[in-house]
């Protein structure tokens, strides 16, 4: 309590660029949704059809998966906030598995489709699905790779009470990869 | 000049602005022929002043890159160039094998040099740009390997920078992505496929991040902001050019027999190529504001200044005007895209060389840090009489390619192509006139490094 009333959180919390380079990114999502929008738009039935093929329990485990590990994230930056290291760290890693599990389910999904012969060219609404979740899936990939700098960095001592503007900055992408797949999922595997 | 090697850039960039002027010269040959069909006929026929034009962009922008290497990778590394010698020799290499090139092009008709050079053992000619003949291009190869060797090793002796990194990173990619030059399958699909990853990978990828560093270089040294901001800014930025470029080639897939889903990746990406040109822009801007030194070297922050302005305008926003698939079915080919073309290579790739020449060239002449105020006023004229003549040229094309594909492919009785030229006439002779101030604002640049007087010296800010 005493340590949160002392350090005042800026905002935006993180680096500025970082910020600028996460809007970035939501733009070219933003698009592809919009896109996907107007594609379903005009093929209802199609879309319908073909999304009652996906595995949603699969998505929502990699839901809770990705929601999970962005609070061990929340919390590896509450740990450094009260100067515990070891224990951020391991809330690091513990989020870096959540990544992980989230890419293990995403290429069950994606074998399960390979192995029916389905690909792009297949129809428009597994062009899209494939292109989003794909796009999406190497966004989970560098979030994974960004969380491994964070906790190597962690682990050396780099972070402090005082100074750990890169770990909120890497949380803060994190977060954005997470709150992709939140708008995603539901717009994919089920909203009908 | 910190480091006695960086005085190899000079040769470099004497020979890119020389090659600049020719270019201009044969851009208004061939601006005219839009309207005189036979101007200088058959002595330089239209395709071959076409291209001598675009090949000549390609080399001095090429010599202009190398020689902002040779001059800013010892200074950032903080040491003597590896070899000095090597990029001399180069320079002679690729200064002959160009002038050979360009004079087999005036000289022969392109089939003859084609035979002369010995194609058919290896034949990558014929392609728009990449016209070169085989032995030239080997040249080219051998001229970009001895180049990233040079500055490679520099680099690895010495201090290691973020601009120093992303720019070897442009330069390794440009060698790179030559190579597909030299696959010529007979598929037209996929011959037009290996063509694009050259031209757009270039442009539209890998320039894009020579570009990002020289203008990080520039805006370091003369605003003074730090190094740790302007380094962040360049990751950014690289990263949004490398996500939108990449996929973004898919806009070039459109019509070429490629599979349907280019449709969507193509304009999706492409569209969003803009962000890393508007945000050299704001981080350009950001900087200047952010000063903490003015240097007396004002046209050079004016180039710097300009390039992300420009860049934006003709990569980015005259870009985007025809990327989304709907869109470029009609467009596609037309006077919009020579309109884009013109602004985009202007903005982007011929100011970025110019800033780093107009901020290396006084201090490789033994200048403390610039030319005179005489000499400055003049460059900044040249600044804008070239920059306005080139937002002109657009525009008159951009107004000849609405025309051309309004009459051409959207009315309800479209007419043949070479009707529809008589019709554009009169915007083709306003681009022409448009080029000629052009042309006038690059001698006046020239000139500028010849008035002489006092220099300034650097100023603190308050």
């Amino acid at each position: 309590m005493y340590i949160q009333e002392t350090i005042k959180t800026k905002y935006p919390p993180g680096d500025l660029a970082l910020w600028i380079f996460i809007c970035a990114e939501l733009l070219v999502f933003g698009v592809f949704f919009a896109a996907y929008a107007f594609a379903r738009a005009n093929n209802i039935e199609l879309f319908n059809q073909y999304q009652a093929t996906l595995n949603t329990d699969l998505a929502l485990i990699n839901t809770i998966a990705l929601l999970t590990s962005s609070y061990f994230v929340v919390s590896a930056i509450i740990a450094i906030k009260e100067n515990q290291q070891q224990k951020s760290s391991r809330f690091l890693l513990l989020a870096i598995l959540g990544g992980i599990t989230f890419l293990i389910f995403k290429m069950t999904e994606y074998s399960h489709h390979m192995s029916e012969g389905i690909n792009l060219t297949t129809n428009l609404f597994y062009m899209f699905y494939l292109s989003l979740t794909f796009f999406h899936f190497m966004h989970v990939i560098l979030g994974i790779m960004i969380l491994l700098v964070l906790w190597i960095n962690t682990r050396k001592g780099t972070y402090t009470t005082e100074e750990h503007n890169g770990l909120v900055s890497g949380g803060a992408y994190w977060h954005m990869v997470d709150m992709v797949w939140l708008i995603l999922f539901p717009l994919i595997y089920i909203m009908r | 000049m910190k480091y006695e090697s960086q005085s190899v850039a000079k040769l470099y960039f004497i020979a890119a602005i020389g090659l600049f002027v020719g270019q201009i010269v044969f851009g208004l040959v061939m601006g005219l022929q839009y309207v005189m069909g036979d101007f200088m006929f058959p002595e330089i026929p239209f395709n071959v002043a076409r291209m001598v034009h675009t090949n000549l962009l390609i080399v001095w922008l090429l010599f202009g890159f190398m020689g902002a290497a040779y001059y800013l990778i010892p200074e950032e590394a903080e040491t003597e160039l590896h070899s000095p010698m090597l990029a001399k020799l180069m320079f002679w290499v690729f200064l002959v094998a160009g002038a050979l090139t360009i004079l087999g092009y005036l000289l022969v008709p392109y089939s003859t040099l084609a035979e002369m050079t010995g194609n058919s053992l290896l034949p990558t000619m014929g392609r728009e740009f990449l016209e070169q003949p085989t032995i030239t291009k080997i040249g080219i190869v051998i001229v970009a390997l001895s180049f990233l060797y040079n500055v490679g090793f520099t680099v690895l002796k010495g201090r290691k920078t973020v601009i120093t990194l992303v720019l070897l990173i442009g330069l390794a990619g440009l060698a790179i992505f030559f190579l597909f030059s030299f696959y010529n399958p007979d598929n037209l699909v996929k011959d037009k496929y290996y063509w694009w990853f050259v031209v757009h990978l270039w442009v539209e990828g890998v320039w894009e991040l020579i570009m990002a560093s020289i203008l990080a270089f520039v805006l370091i040294k003369t605003t003074g902001v730090d190094r740790e901001i302007i380094e962040k800014w360049l990751y950014i930025i690289i990263a949004m050019a490398l996500i939108t470029g990449l996929i973004g080639t898919g806009h070039h897939f459109f019509w070429i027999g490629a599979p349907e889903y280019w449709l969507w990746w193509g304009s999706i990406f492409s569209a969003l190529e803009p962000i890393p040109f508007f945000m050299m822009t704001v981080f350009a801007f950001n900087m200047v504001n952010k000063r903490r030194i003015n240097h007396p070297n004002q046209p050079a922050v004016l180039w710097a200044l300009g390039t992300a302005v420009m860049a934006f305008l003709g990569a980015g926003v005259w870009g985007f005007m025809h990327t989304l698939a709907p869109v470029n079915y009609y467009t596609h080919g037309t006077q919009i895209t020579a309109a884009h073309g013109h602004m985009a290579f202007y903005g982007a790739y011929v100011m970025i060389v110019l800033a780093i020449i107009s901020y290396a060239m006084p201090l490789l002449r033994g200048r403390k840090a610039c030319n005179s105020a005489a000499s400055q006023v003049a460059e900044m004229w040249s600044f804008w009489l070239m920059t306005i003549s080139m937002v002109f040229i657009t525009l008159f094309l951009t107004g000849a390619g609405i025309l051309q594909v309004y009459l051409q492919r959207f009315s309800d009785e479209p007419m043949s192509f070479m009707v529809v030229q008589d019709k554009i006439e009169l915007f083709y002779w306003m681009r022409e006139g448009a080029g000629v101030v052009f042309l006038i604002g690059l001698l006046l640049y020239v000139y500028s490094f010849f008035i002489g007087g006092e220099e300034r010296t650097v100023e603190e800010k308050v």
